[in-house]
């Protein structure tokens, strides 16, 4: 007997993430997913960003790992509370995983919560947590073609930061490129150049998140 | 490599759809999926397999149809086909495109008895 379905095969997934996406809008809780590969400068991006607008806004970071909690250590120390998931050798967080962490915080006294999914620049992009939108970076150690071989991450972001800018006279890198690769995937991406160690570029990132938040409160 | 979490929401769909319809044994399933998404269907076929053997699906075949990117131009109107994941339309060069295929991940039919 053949049976006619049409059914999303993540739509269990996609009901968890709606479900969350709702408490953050109760919350008026602006929710970004930060996506890349691992090494691109996730972490290092979140400490310069707390360090820059501690003043401004209440922060959360939600860590994603296969293994160890370094990562929620590190931004633990700048005194933002952050909670560490371990996927245990999943390649990516879940909308479940995300739920999982509810009860570590107190989304009352946030208005920015990231969630730092595991370094990947495949599977993340496929799974929905509940975010406002997802965000990823790129490092110019990695090479110009990474829009074109990996489309989707690309195509789901908002955002794109191009990191490492510092390295330029040492790679053989465009960042023109990459903005022409990443543009044709997704011709409404908003690009920055940065430099998480210099912190050349980062203003132009803040007052963008800034305004992000402006629009969702 | 989340092939793995695919392969068991999928089996999570079919056997809920298997108990509706008070089907014990699957044949086959007929899944599309879109170009865009991150899939890699060999992987896919492998965890399937795995996942299923020594179960009562054991030996249920999996058949996949990868569905082409396709999109609209909003700027002038034509239907084409995304070619090298570029939305740009070939007609006008406009980017402002909506996608109408290409990102599925779904279950489409099921052979049961």
């Amino acid at each position: 007997m053949k049976v006619s379905v049409v059914k999303n095969i993540l739509a269990a997934n996609d009901r968890i993430a709606q479900e969350n996406r709702a408490i953050f809008d109760e919350k008026n809780l602006l929710v970004f997913n930060l996506m890349s590969s691992p090494g691109a400068g996730k972490t290092s991006l979140l400490e310069k960003t707390i360090d820059a607008l501690k003043d401004q806004l209440k922060m959360g970071v939600i860590e994603g790992d296969i293994q160890s909690s370094q990562d929620a250590e590190r931004i633990a120390q700048k005194g933002v509370p952050a909670v560490q998931i371990n996927t245990g050798g999943a390649c990516h967080l879940d909308g479940n995983m995300i739920r999982d962490t509810f009860r570590e915080f107190d989304f009352d006294a946030l208005d920015l919560l990231v969630v730092e999914n595991v370094g990947n620049l495949v599977c993340p992009a496929e799974f929905k947590v509940g975010e406002d939108f997802k965000v990823m970076i790129l490092s110019v150690t990695e090479g110009e073609d990474k829009p074109a071989k990996y489309p989707l991450m690309f195509h789901e972001s908002k955002a794109l930061l191009i990191n490492k800018i510092d390295l330029l006279p040492y790679v053989d890198c465009s960042v023109e490129r990459i903005r022409e690769e990443s543009l044709k995937v997704n011709p409404d991406l908003v690009i920055f150049e940065v430099s998480c160690k210099t912190e050349e570029g980062l203003d132009a990132w803040y007052d963008w998140l800034k305004g992000e938040l402006k629009a969702k409160s | 490599m989340h092939e793995m979490s695919i392969a068991q929401s999928l089996l999570d769909v079919i056997k809920e759809e298997m108990r509706k319809h008070n089907a014990t044994v699957l044949k086959s399933a007929l899944i599309h999926i879109g170009q865009l998404s991150a899939i890699v269907p060999e992987s896919l076929s492998f965890c399937f397999e795995v996942m299923t053997s020594g179960t009562d699906l054991e030996g249920a075949k999996l058949n996949m149809e990868i569905i082409p990117l396709t999109g609209n131009c909003r700027k002038c109107g034509q239907t084409f086909e995304i070619k090298n994941y570029a939305f740009e339309c070939p007609f006008c060069d406009g980017t402002d495109i909506e996608t109408l295929s290409g990102q599925e991940l779904s279950i489409v039919e099921m052979e049961v008895d």
